[in-house]
């Protein structure tokens, strides 16, 4: 039971006297301490002078090679040392290299059982025809998965370093301008009409090299640089403006978050029947046919998507610091 | 076979000369240069999947990026600006 005590009281209650002070209703300074107005400070011109005069004859003093014998000691032992910590380095990387086997030796580790039977069932296990990328994108996904995580961060990480979200004023951002019309030219005429052949072809290309991954050479991340590229042309063409019609941060952010979480689901239900030996369920088709190969094929579009989309943000993140 | 021994001597020449040049700008052209040597040697080596790799990604999307670092960092000269005001 908690009886009811005056105001008087409640208000020297040292929890009361704290959550005013928090508050800010009172000032424990106010009164209690003796305050003075401030002066504005004069600098005194003759005493910087000196000290400037000072340092000066410092710093000339400690670079005087004629006087300082302890300076020119060390200038020339640091030249010395240089050269020894490189004739070392050198060292100890050939005597490390001396280590390894000779290039080509059939009694290579690397050349074990493992080559030879994605080489023998390659084509029985994957159903790809490109063996290479059978064994990115099947025998491999894993690491692949990581590479595409790896740049995924690298963009995140780029965006922390360059991103400038600041207001510029007025004549900096004019002189700004000024500079990038010196180097490029807006609405340049050759480079619009060569882009507006070009940009086309080389965006199926890149399609193609995607879809074909397992077929032909060429791959997820060959034809993702490939689309990023020329992404990259376009936008120096025409402006970044254009091609924010149909391409921005969340159409980025989108493209990157539903590869990479596919990628993740499809390769963890094929881990995840593999390891228990269950029938995946996923027809193989036929080898050589666009729709063949399993899993393949949507994987090489899911890491073509998120390479496409890292170059080009890349190279606005280089250009603008932000989408 | 002879070709190939071209293409692997322009490939060190282009290496050294990288780092000695002084212009910045050219040793970029250079690097570029560098890369699409490198993708046709990959395809003689019978590897077109690095070829394209390498032309799209080596001669392409990094030197690209090169170049805009180097005018974020002011390195590239403006036209009629003398050396002096450029350096400093």
């Amino acid at each position: 039971m908690s009886k009811p005590i005056p105001e008087e009281e409640y208000r020297k209650k040292p929890l009361t006297r704290l959550l005013q002070w928090v508050g800010g209703e009172i000032d424990p300074f106010l009164e209690t301490m003796e305050t003075q107005k401030q002066q504005n400070q004069k600098p005194n011109e003759r005493l910087i002078r000196k000290h400037r005069r000072d340092l000066d004859t410092v710093i000339s003093m400690v670079h005087d090679q004629k006087h300082n014998k302890v300076y020119k000691l060390f200038r020339r032992f640091y030249k010395v040392a240089s050269v020894v910590c490189c004739l070392a380095l050198i060292a100890m990387l050939l005597t490390a290299v001396s280590y390894l086997p000779p290039v080509g030796a059939a009694d290579n580790p690397s050349s074990n059982e493992v080559a030879a039977k994605y080489i023998e069932d390659g084509l029985q296990d994957t159903g790809a025809v490109n063996i290479v990328t059978g064994m990115i994108l099947d025998y491999r996904a894993f690491d692949t998965f990581g590479e595409s995580n790896v740049l995924f961060i690298a963009t995140c990480t780029v965006l922390i370093l360059l991103r400038s979200d600041k207001k510029k004023d007025k004549r900096q951002e004019e002189a700004e301008q000024r500079r990038e019309q010196h180097y490029e030219p807006k609405d340049d005429s050759i480079l619009q009409r060569i882009t507006f052949l070009l940009f086309p072809i080389i965006v199926i290309y890149g399609i193609y090299v995607i879809l074909n991954g397992h077929i032909s050479p060429g791959g997820g991340f060959s034809g993702g640089a490939i689309i990023g590229a020329g992404l990259i042309l376009y936008a120096n063409a025409f402006g970044f403006e254009k091609l924010n019609r149909f391409f921005t941060e969340k159409t980025y952010k989108w493209i990157s978050f539903v590869s990479l979480s596919f990628y993740c689901l499809a390769k963890s239900y094929s881990f995840f029947t593999g390891a228990n030996h269950l029938e995946s369920g996923i027809p193989l088709g036929e080898a050589g046919a666009i729709l063949s190969s399993g899993l393949i094929l949507p994987l090489n579009i899911c890491v073509g998507l998120v390479v496409a989309c890292t170059m080009y943000a890349f190279y606005t993140l280089f250009r603008k610091g932000g989408f | 076979m002879i070709f190939e021994y071209i293409l692997l001597i322009f490939l060190v020449v282009c290496a050294i000369s990288v780092s000695f040049s002084r212009n910045l700008l050219n040793s970029i052209l250079i690097f570029m240069s560098y890369s699409l040597v490198m993708s046709i040697i990959w395809i003689l080596l019978e590897s077109p999947d690095l070829a394209i790799t390498e032309a799209a990604v080596g001669a392409g999307v990094t030197s690209l990026l090169f170049f805009v670092t180097l005018k974020k960092i002011h390195a590239m000269k403006e036209e009629g600006e003398t050396d002096e005001q450029a350096d400093s």
